[in-house]
Parts: C-alpha cells; sequence; structure tokens
C-alpha cells in the first residue's frame, strides 16, 4: 500500500495523508492524471475514518495537488509545478539520505533523528512567524 | 463553521446513592462523526450512555439527543445499542436472533443484513450460547448495524475481543459510516483504536470531560516544550495559558502545552536554556497527563 499514515505520531492524519499522497507524486509512483483510490475504499483498507480521507482529499484539492470530478473520484492533476517539485525533491533525496546516514554514524537512532528533524522544522516555524 | 450536535449535554449530574457518577458533563457530538469517548474504568462512561438512552435519569443538568430529551422513547427507535455485555438471547439461533430483532425496526436494512452474515462469516444455526466473545460481539453489532439507526452508541464494543477481531469491528464500523449516513459514538479505554477511527474525542475523568475536540486539532495543539538547562531547571511560573503540565527533573524542564506554544517558548527562551525542543504529543499521552491516577 502506497499510504499508511500512523495515529501515534501525534501529527494529524489528514496532513500525514496529504503528504504520502504528495510525496507519492513527487516520487512518480502516482503520475499526473492518474486516479486515487476512493475515499470509502481507502478508509475500510487502512481501517482509519473515511471523514479523515475525505478532509485530506479537500484539502490537497484545495491545494490543486488534486482534482476531485463528481461521481467519478480524484486525479492527480496534471500540472507542470509538479514535475519541477518532482526533480527538486528527487534531488534532495540523497542529501536528506547522507545526512541521514552520518548521524546513524555517530550513533543516533531513528527516532533521535527523526526528533531532530521535527524539532529544527518547528523551530524554523516559529522564527519565521517572529521575524 | 456551526456543525450540528447529534448529541448534547450541558453541565449533567449524575449520582447513585450518594456517590458521583457524572459530576457536569458536557459534550457535543457532531452529526457524522466518529466519537471516541475515552476514559479510565469508572470514569462516567456507561453511565452517561445510560443517560443518553433514557436508561438512566440525570441527577441535574441538560442532555438531548438528536435535539429532544432523553427520556423521549423516540431516541431509541432512531439509535443502535451495543452494551458492553453483548445482551442476546442466549437459547436463540443466530438466525432465530436475527429473526426476532428485524420485526421491530420498519427501516431494517436485509440487504446488510446479509453483507453482514457474509463478512463476519457468522454460523446462521449455532445458538448464541455457544458463540465465542468476538463472534458474539459481531452479531450484536450486526443487529444494531441493520436496523438503519442515524446514531450507533457503542459502549466499548471490542473490549476482550483479540486483535485480528478488534481490526474486523473497527473496519465494519469504519466501512459502515463510509456508506451510511450514521453518526457513531463509542466509548473506549483502548487509546489506540480511539486514535485509529475516531475524529473527535471526548477524555472523561471522574465525571468531567477533561478534554474535548476534534482529534487532528487536539494533535496540533498539544506539543511537549522540552528545555535543557546547564544547571538545575529553575522553578519557573509561566504567565502563558496553555500550559496543561510542568515537569522539573534535574536539569531539565518538560512542559505540555494545549495550545500557545510559540508565547512559552518565548517565555522559557527568557530563562537561557541550552536547548529547546518541540516535540508533537500522542494522544495517549495527552490522556496520560489529563487524567487523575490512582489514589
Amino acid at each position: 500500500m502506497l499510504f499508511r499514515p500512523n495515529p501515534s505520531l501525534g501529527v494529524p492524519i489528514y496532513l500525514q495523508l496529504m503528504e504520502q499522497v504528495k510525496h507519492a507524486i513527487e516520487t512518480g509512483a502516482l503520475r499526473p492524471g492518474e486516479q486515487l483510490p476512493g475515499i470509502r475504499p481507502l478508509a475500510e483498507e487502512l481501517v482509519m475514518n473515511p471523514n479523515t480521507v475525505a478532509k485530506a482529499y479537500r484539502e490537497l484539492e484545495h491545494e490543486g495537488v488534486i482534482e476531485l470530478r463528481h461521481g467519478a473520484g480524484a486525479f492527480v492533476s496534471a500540472q507542470p509545478r509538479t514535475k519541477k517539485l518532482a526533480e527538486a525533491v528527487r534531488d534532495a533525496q540523497p542529501v536528506v539520505a547522507a545526512t541521514v546516514k552520518r548521524l546513524r554514524a555517530r550513533g543516533l537512532t531513528d527516532e533521535e533523528i527523526r526528533r531532530l528533524f521535527e524539532a529544527e522544522l518547528a523551530g524554523m516555524r516559529r522564527g519565521g512567524r517572529r521575524g | 463553521m456551526a456543525e450540528s450536535l447529534i448529541i448534547e449535554t450541558t453541565d449533567l449530574h449524575k449520582s447513585y446513592d450518594g456517590v458521583e457518577a457524572l459530576r457536569g458533563l458536557t459534550l457535543g457530538v457532531p452529526t457524522g462523526s466518529i466519537y471516541g469517548f475515552l476514559g479510565r474504568n469508572g470514569a462516567g462512561k456507561t453511565t452517561t450512555i445510560k443517560v443518553l438512552l433514557g436508561m438512566a435519569r440525570p441527577s441535574s443538568g441538560q442532555a438531548r439527543v438528536f435535539g429532544l430529551d432523553v427520556d423521549n422513547p423516540e431516541i431509541r427507535r432512531r439509535t443502535g445499542f451495543v452494551s458492553e455485555e453483548k445482551d442476546l438471547y442466549d437459547f436463540m439461533t443466530v438466525d432465530e436472533m436475527i429473526r426476532f430483532t428485524a420485526p421491530f425496526f420498519p427501516r431494517w436494512r436485509a440487504d446488510l443484513e446479509q453483507r453482514y452474515l457474509r463478512k463476519f462469516e457468522l454460523p446462521s444455526n449455532r445458538k448464541i450460547k455457544a458463540l465465542s466473545r468476538g463472534t458474539r460481539t459481531k452479531l450484536a453489532l450486526l443487529l444494531a448495524l441493520c436496523r438503519g439507526a442515524e446514531l450507533l452508541i457503542l459502549d466499548e464494543p471490542t473490549s476482550g475481543l483479540d486483535p485480528a477481531m478488534a481490526e474486523e469491528v473497527l473496519q465494519a464500523l469504519v466501512a459502515h459510516v463510509a456508506g451510511e449516513e450514521t453518526t457513531v459514538f463509542f466509548s473506549s479505554h483502548q487509546i489506540a483504536e480511539v486514535d485509529q477511527i475516531a475524529d473527535h474525542v471526548a477524555i472523561i475523568d471522574r465525571g468531567c470531560a477533561v478534554v474535548t475536540g476534534a482529534l487532528d486539532d487536539l494533535r496540533e495543539r498539544y506539543q511537549r516544550i522540552q528545555l535543557v538547562f546547564d544547571v538545575d531547571a529553575p522553578q519557573a511560573g509561566f504567565r502563558a495559558p496553555g500550559v496543561v503540565r510542568l515537569r522539573r527533573k534535574g536539569r531539565m524542564l518538560t512542559i505540555m502545552s494545549s495550545g500557545g506554544t510559540e508565547e512559552i517558548v518565548e517565555e522559557a527562551s527568557a530563562m537561557h536554556p541550552l536547548s529547546v525542543e518541540v516535540v508533537p504529543v500522542t494522544l495517549k499521552e495527552i490522556f496520560l497527563e489529563t487524567v487523575t491516577g490512582e489514589e
């Protein structure tokens, strides 16, 4: 399965699902025009709340990442922005991979690395808003 | 956004022989939600459900379901209820129990009955007293799901089930809500399952709702702020609202906030800590920090 939100991360589920859909598009696992699973089958398969799936899809539509066609379902938008973004993300992947590898080599656990990334991102958000 | 509430209680009190089971419970359950009602054993979950279904009279306060006072018998007709004991007639077979129940409900869904019989693999001719706990739960759930109810009230629906069986029950609920216009209100002390399928939650402790809201909103608002100092952590007081819990341990100060993290971080920074970390908080942590421990 492409998507697998983790309720015990403390991050809103709809945000996790949105990130996972975007990631699937950025890595090319989902292509422009391709259909996403329906709300009901996805909720059933992941055993998660259908309202949460619907919320993630609505937000993704709002951001222009997907299109909801009435009665037909959800489709990945065909927009050029995605391709450029896809390249940027592909370029970034080795950077992240190398950083994670270095940190592991220093003896940090994955949980510690994740916390560092999260704290760094949270700190940047705060700094950004204050500045 | 104004949302309509299918269940609404205000300052609800209920005493049994001088013991207060509910002490000012205020809840609002949005129509269409899967609402997880979390609390320790004895927190008042079952009492609340009894009040909502007209099986117990509140000592004071208000409770309305479908906008109706809880003593209105119409509520029971429009609600599917599964008690913690999964009340069924032991002397009947599965099939007899279904044939016995269906005529009480004019909106009985024969199509769903067929679907859940197959999905749950229920043995039609077996006597109910011979059913395993899991199969008994599934039958009770089938009877509740098929009556075409607008609201399902489930008291600890997965208690006593193994993880695979519990997952099957949760999946049936999720699929039901996705297909029908039903609100689910379920009590539980299993944080993981509330985390998994609920979109709204109330944490009840000693007859009071201590946390309520949309689950994703709580996940966004609640955060833990960890400060490390080069000497013992200061005996700090915070002016910022939203500090749920403060813990000092050696050089470390940990703050759980229910919102307004930025303000707290700003105050904390003035104490010159070596480091400030902001970490997401799980529902389990929120639960453990907001309910009281054993006396």
